[in-house]
Formats: C-alpha cells, structure tokens, sequence
C-alpha cells in the first residue's frame, strides 16, 4: 500500500504540481506562499492517503488542500498585520471552482517565468522551480552551479517579478508570437541541456531532457493552434526516440548512421510524425518544424544509405533562410556532404570558416575531420581530430573522436606503407 | 505603478548632428511626448542639459567634494527622464519602446519604490 501511495504521489506531483503552483500564484499573487503551499499539499497527501486510500481525482484533492494552506497562512499573515494597527480587508483574487479543468493558469505561468525582462537562466530556474517542481539542489546540480548561487538567481527572479510589476498573464494577441518564441526557446534549452548530457555521469541532467518534453507535452496541449509549439514536441520526441542508440555499452556516442535502428523507439516517432502532420496543415512553417522535418527524414529511413540526403538539404536550405545561423549553416553543408560528395561539403565548410563566426566552436573540426577522412586526406583529417577532441564538451563524445582518431592513425599508416 | 524612463543617448554623436536633423529629433521627441501625455502615462518628465554641464557632489568625512562632469564617464549618458504611469512591466516596455532614444541609445526603465 504505501509503495503504492509513494509511486501515486510521484506520478500525482509530476502531472499535479504546474497546474496547482500556477493557480495559487494567480489567487494569491505570492510566489513562495504558493510554492510553499503546493509542497505541504503534497507532503500531507503522503501521509493521509497511507491512511485513508489514494482519493478518486488526488489532483482536485491536493489543489483544495494547497488552496485552503495558502488561504489560512494570508490570513493570519493580515490578522497579524492588523493587530500592528493596519485596518486591512482580507481578499482573495478568485471565486472558488473555477480551477477545475477550463482555465488553465500554467500558460500564464510560463509566459511569466520566460519574460524577456528575465535573464535566461533565471527564466530556465523559474520555469523547472516553478512548473516542474525541481528542487533549488536538482536544478544547480542540473546546470553546475552551486546551489547558493541559484536560489540567489531565483530569488532575485522573484523579486523582479513583484518588483516591477512583470505581469501574470498570457500576453495580449501582439505580443504573442515574440512571447511565444521565447518560451519555446527556454524549452528547447531545456532538452538540449539534457541531450549533451545523455551518458554523462549525471542522472539528473539527462531528466532535463523528460522534463522538457513534459513541458513541451503541456505547451502542446494549452496552445494546439500554434504550429510551432507542435513543431518543437515533434523535434524533441523525435531526438528522444534514439536515445537509447545513440551511445553503446561502454558509453561511445555512436554517430547517427552506425545506430542500430531497431532500438528506436517507434511508437515514440510514430507520434512525432503525427504532431508534425498536424502543425504542417495549419500552413505555417517555422524553425522548429523544418529541424522536426529534417529529424522526421533520418528517422524514417529504414537504413542510414536509404536517407533521403537530397530533402534533408533542401529542408536545411528554407531553415537557413529563417534562421541565418552558422551552426544551422554547418550542419546545411554536412547534408550536402552526405547528398553530392565530400569535397561539395567541404567547399561550404571553408567558406564557413573564412566567415570566422564559427571560430572555436567544437563541432567545425570534427565536421572537417569526417570529410577529410572521406576524402582519404588522412593526415589532415588526424590533425582536425585532435583538434576536435581538444573541444568535445562531453567524454562520450570525446571517446568517438578518440576512435575515429586511431582508425585514421592506422589507415594513415597502411596508405604509407602501400605507398 | 509608476516607473522612471530614462533616455540614454550618446551625446557625441547628437552634437555632431547638423541643425535640421537636430530639430528633426527635437520634433521627434516632442510628438512622442504629446502622445503620451494624451494617452495619460505621463506624469512629468524633462530634458537634461549635456554632461558637460554636470556637476557631482561627494560627501566624504564631513567635507564636500564637488567635480565637474557626470557619475560615470560611459558613451552613452541620461539625457533626459519620464515618470510614467503603467499597469505593468509590459505596458512600460512598450511606452519605452516609442522614445526616439530607444532607437540610437537605450532606455532604463526602473520601477518607483512604492510603499
């Protein structure tokens, strides 16, 4: 019973804690009271639901319990600040009922927590704080820092947001898109915080990436008209389905075209296509469509030579005119690498380069190094794997680079004795 | 809730302008000003004349220190201030998004310590 209990409360808190923190924020219009509420709602649930059984709807159950803390805590906070003298009248924003489903105050959460008044890593703690439910520990541990230095950051986000009066609500029709981008940014963030991470040491960072398609599952479900936001669960679902691919057992990060395909996670893609099908037919293409698309390409091909490289080109060629970014550039000339021939991506690669906007980033000489490698430029390709292995942000990836490093020693080695 | 907009421009480059695009920015700063008073945001609000003509006072140990010249030496300096009256952080941003200033410098917008 109580393993049951505990397992209920854990699902109840993952699906449960947005929506109930998001209310009493809205209600109360305090922070902490509401956070503060929420945490003692649930860990009453552990106790009286051992006692008396998991009650019929736990979610209405531990909004009502959390409700009525927060509402006794107000008003013995204005019972005591009366007898100081200030005649105050106790009010409470709302009339009760009305959090039962058709409102939904976690998008006016998030948008606040992702105003761009915030800066962006005190809109990421927010966010996981606040409609998560990580602890201040989880997250620091989440993004190495120390956990003073982020319940610092997410104090002072707090207190911003009452300060200057950021305001709790889903921003009007003109603000929306810009508004909307930013939250789905701070996502996107999120899930590739947790991707970088996959095979670290680190558990914690790898949920990142589960919490963000939790995230990304609700965004989806309060705003279904909005392509972009389907786009995104899309994207991130589709990278999800190869995690279990994508490093081997001694914890090598095996590129996309060695993965053994039958550890994808079709169901997992199957819903992706279906997402990506739905925000396709609203006719509104952006950014996180055209990356879904491109995912949704390597991960229906049945086998990694049957990719459809020439589309993947294509899609890359409308994403770099939305998004003229020189990493999206790079990756543009690694399907065109993999469509026309080596020497084709390499030619991009140098122009690239000759930009100098891509100076340092860990990903341009291992690009190099693999077209090099194709080319039989071997001892060149050497030299841009080490350089790349100087960069890996990770020890998987440092691993692979270390492999690719020796094969090309040793066929370097066999071409010179040949020769 | 009130907050002060301050407009912060790089003063060189205004007193290279010639007199035409000088007043053009004058006109400019007086339409956004009549707006918004019309629109009832503003409290008050004015024109600060250069660093060149600021004077910063110092108190140290009992004794007065007076030197020429603004607070910090930076490109860009306040060069003039609105109080306004917003609902909130949005509606802020947006009335601190049509000041000219917003254009070629920047605007802080610092909400009032209310009580």
């Amino acid at each position: 019973m109580t393993t049951a209990v505990d397992a209920a409360v854990v699902r109840v808190f993952r699906d449960e804690w947005g929506r109930i923190v998001a209310t009493l924020i809205r209600v109360t219009g305090d922070w902490d009271l509401a956070e503060e509420s929420a945490q003692e709602a649930f860990t009453r649930a552990l106790g009286r639901w051992r006692r008396d059984g998991i009650p019929s709807n736990p979610g209405a159950w531990l909004m009502t319990v959390a409700r009525n803390l927060a509402v006794d805590i107000m008003r013995r906070a204005k019972v005591g600040e009366a007898k100081q003298g200030e005649a105050t009248v106790f009010t409470i924003a709302d009339e009760a009922g009305d959090d039962s489903g058709i409102g939904d105050d976690r998008l006016q959460l998030i948008f606040t927590c992702c105003h761009p008044a915030l800066r962006l890593e005190a809109q990421v703690a927010l966010t996981l704080r606040t409609l998560a439910g990580l602890t201040t520990r989880e997250i620091a541990r989440a993004f190495l820092v120390s956990e003073q230095t982020m319940a610092k950051r997410v104090v002072r986000a707090k207190a911003k947001i009452r300060n200057a009066h950021i305001p709790y609500r889903v921003p009007p029709a003109h603000l929306l898109p810009e508004r909307t981008v930013a939250v789905l940014g701070v996502v996107y963030l999120l899930f590739n915080e947790g991707y970088a991470a996959t095979a670290g040491v680190d558990l914690v960072r790898e949920s990142l990436c589960d919490e963000a398609i939790r995230l990304g599952r609700a965004l989806a479900e309060l705003m279904p008209d909005e392509p972009e936001v389907l786009g995104l669960l899309a994207l991130m679902l589709l990278h999800h389905a190869r995690r279990e691919a994508r490093v081997d057992d001694a914890g090598v990060l095996v590129p996309l075209e060695e993965q053994d395909r039958t550890r994808w996670d079709r169901d997992v893609i199957g819903d992706a296509i279906g997402l990506l099908d739905a925000a396709g037919r609203r006719g509104e293409p952006g950014p996180y469509q055209m990356q879904a698309a491109i995912a949704a390409c390597h991960a229906t091909a049945a086998e990694a030579t049957l990719t459809d490289w020439g589309e993947i080109v294509r899609l890359y060629g409308r994403l770099c005119e939305v998004v003229p970014n020189p990493v999206v550039a790079l990756n543009g000339a690694v399907a065109v690498a993999m469509a026309v021939g080596p020497a084709a991506g390499l030619v991009l690669l140098d122009q690239l380069e000759a930009q100098g906007t891509l100076e340092g980033y860990r990903l341009l000489p291992a690009t190099r190094a693999d077209m090099l490698r194709r080319l039989d430029r071997l001892d060149e390709a050497a030299v841009a794997y080490q350089r790349a292995i100087e960069l890996a942000a990770t020890d998987a990836e440092r691993r692979y680079l270390a492999r690719r490093l020796t094969e090309t020693a040793r066929h370097a080695e066999i071409a010179g004795d040949l020769g | 809730m009130r907050y002060v907009l301050m407009s912060c421009t790089d003063e060189e480059a205004f007193a290279v302008l010639g007199p035409e695009a000088r007043s053009a920015l004058v006109a400019e700063n007086l339409g956004f000003a009549v707006e918004m008073v019309r629109r009832g945001v503003v409290l008050s609000g004015e024109r600060l004349r250069p660093t060149s003509d600021a004077t910063t006072v110092r108190v140290r140990d009992g004794e007065v220190l007076v030197a020429d010249g603004p607070f910090a030496e930076t490109k860009e300096q306040v060069g003039g201030y609105y109080v306004v009256e917003c609902a909130d952080l949005d509606e802020a941003i947006e009335v601190a998004s049509k000041i000219p200033a917003a254009r070629s410098g920047l605007v802080e917008v610092r909400p009032i310590w209310e009580r």
